[in-house]
């Protein structure tokens, strides 16, 4: 993979942003990896967790905001509770989730869902996955 | 002694086997229940974005519910409510400034919350307040010789200021069970994720981890599974109907809540633990060990 490193794409605020909506401080991760070695969606990601943090650190905007593994995370926590440098990743998941669903960019469309199905699922399923995946 | 009980959407509707056999559980245990009036969703997820206020709002109204009807703390079965409705009182408490912009939202709340409030999850009010001894004391029918994999899932114990057990290695359910004369199975997934809410949209996901997960309870020799969330039975026991169409040879293993056990073991009657609601029945099984 080739990617583009600036002083601008760090100092964007796009940076600014994630930290502040997940609260987390990204330069404290040193890439250990701790948090992908755990993540049970890990098969359906195209970056791995720590790759999120490692993007985010260096401003990689698009890749981030195109990426797949933002929705397969499940928020399960496992890596937030394993990271040896306490960082939130589930956090700065959410916060990457949060840019593009603000600007009402679903990733779920209730449309979509075919009526038997919808019926099929208990209201724990759908009012959880409407409150990640959409505005 | 009687508590407060907040049920959440899910236990009545799909849910009804998680909460009957769970009342019933606590009349034969004699305790008194008071569901919360007036209660709303929790909305089911902790908001995990740090700017995000209204979203505290709907499971911290619940705990003002019942703290206006005399109680200091609530108990709650579904994990997913006990995780949201903790925590959203935990940032509630620890953090001033969104303490003070939600009592001012709130302000036609004719109380205050409690600093000392406190969200007790089942299993939580069965080891600490009931105890397990006294509990096993209890038992008319013990669930001799059933093999039980118990199964956590996330928020039941992560993160570590909500968990109210090992967060890698739980055992709360394991001591019930065995308390109940039944055999805790341990096994590896045991707090590996279903894939929660993916189930919705991404339904191979959760197909795949379901097999991963049931596969490697039978490996390790149990005849169920036990649950304490709505979301993972769902899950669990619905998504073995896609796992079956997927590979043919895989066999299919009930998914019961921990409180249909213990119903069973306390000499609840069938009709309470609504075996109906259940996609692969438990009923073969626990007929074969003599339960029902
Ligand atoms: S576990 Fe923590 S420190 Fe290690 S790579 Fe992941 S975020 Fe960085
Ligand atoms: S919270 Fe998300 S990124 Fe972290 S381990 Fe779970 S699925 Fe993976």
């Amino acid at each position: 993979m080739r990617i583009n490193l600036s002083q601008k794409k760090i100092r964007d605020s796009f940076v600014e942003k994630v930290q502040q909506l997940s609260g987390q401080n990204l330069l404290v991760c040193y890439q250990c990896g701790k948090c992908s070695a755990g993540c049970p969606a890990v098969a359906e990601m195209d970056i791995l967790p720590n790759q999120v943090i490692r993007f985010a650190q260096l401003g990689l905007k698009e890749e981030l905001l195109n990426c797949r593994a933002i929705w397969a995370c499940a928020s399960c926590l496992t890596c937030n509770v394993r990271c040896p440098k306490g960082i939130k990743i589930a956090e700065v998941m959410e916060a990457i989730r949060q840019i593009l669903l603000r600007q009402r960019l679903d990733h779920v469309d209730i449309n979509k869902i075919p009526p038997e199905k919808r019926k099929e699922f208990p209201a724990i399923a759908l009012i959880s996955n409407f409150r990640k995946f959409t505005s | 002694m009687k508590i407060a009980y907040y049920p959440g959407c899910t236990l009545k509707a799909h849910g009804k086997n998680f909460e009957e056999s769970a009342l019933c559980s606590l009349k034969e245990l004699g305790i008194e229940v008071f569901e919360i009036p007036r209660w709303n969703c929790c909305g089911t997820v902790f908001s995990l974005a740090a700017d995000d206020v209204i979203h505290h709002i709907a499971p911290l109204r619940n705990l003002i519910r019942a703290q206006e009807a005399g109680f200091n703390s609530v108990v709650t079965l579904c994990a997913m409510c006990y995780n949201t409705l903790k925590r959203s009182k935990s940032r509630f408490d620890e953090n001033l400034d969104i303490r003070e912009k939600i009592q001012r939202f709130m302000d036609e709340e004719k109380i205050q919350l409690n600093g000392s409030f406190k969200i007790l999850h089942y299993l939580e009010f069965l080891r600490d307040e009931i105890k397990f001894e006294n509990l096993t004391r209890q038992v008319v029918k013990p669930l001799k010789g059933l093999k039980v994999a118990n199964y956590y899932g996330c928020l039941l114990v992560r993160p570590k200021e909500i968990g109210f057990d090992d967060m890698e290695n739980p055992t709360i359910m394991d001591n019930l069970i065995d308390g109940l004369g039944a055999k805790a199975i341990d096994f590896p997934y045991k707090t590996e994720c279903c894939g929660a809410y993916q189930t919705v949209d991404k339904p191979q996901v959760v197909i795949l981890r379901t097999a991963q997960i049931l596969k490697a309870a039978q490996e390790r020799g149990a005849d169920v599974v036990a649950v304490s969330c709505p979301l993972c039975a769902f899950n669990l026991d619905y998504r073995q109907k896609d796992v079956r169409q997927a590979e043919g040879d895989f066999k299919l293993i009930p998914v019961l809540y921990f409180t249909q056990l213990m119903a069973i073991a306390l000499g609840c009657p069938e009709t309470s633990l609504r075996f109906d609601l259940h996609e692969v029945d438990p009923r073969p099984i626990l007929k074969e060990k003599g339960l029902i």
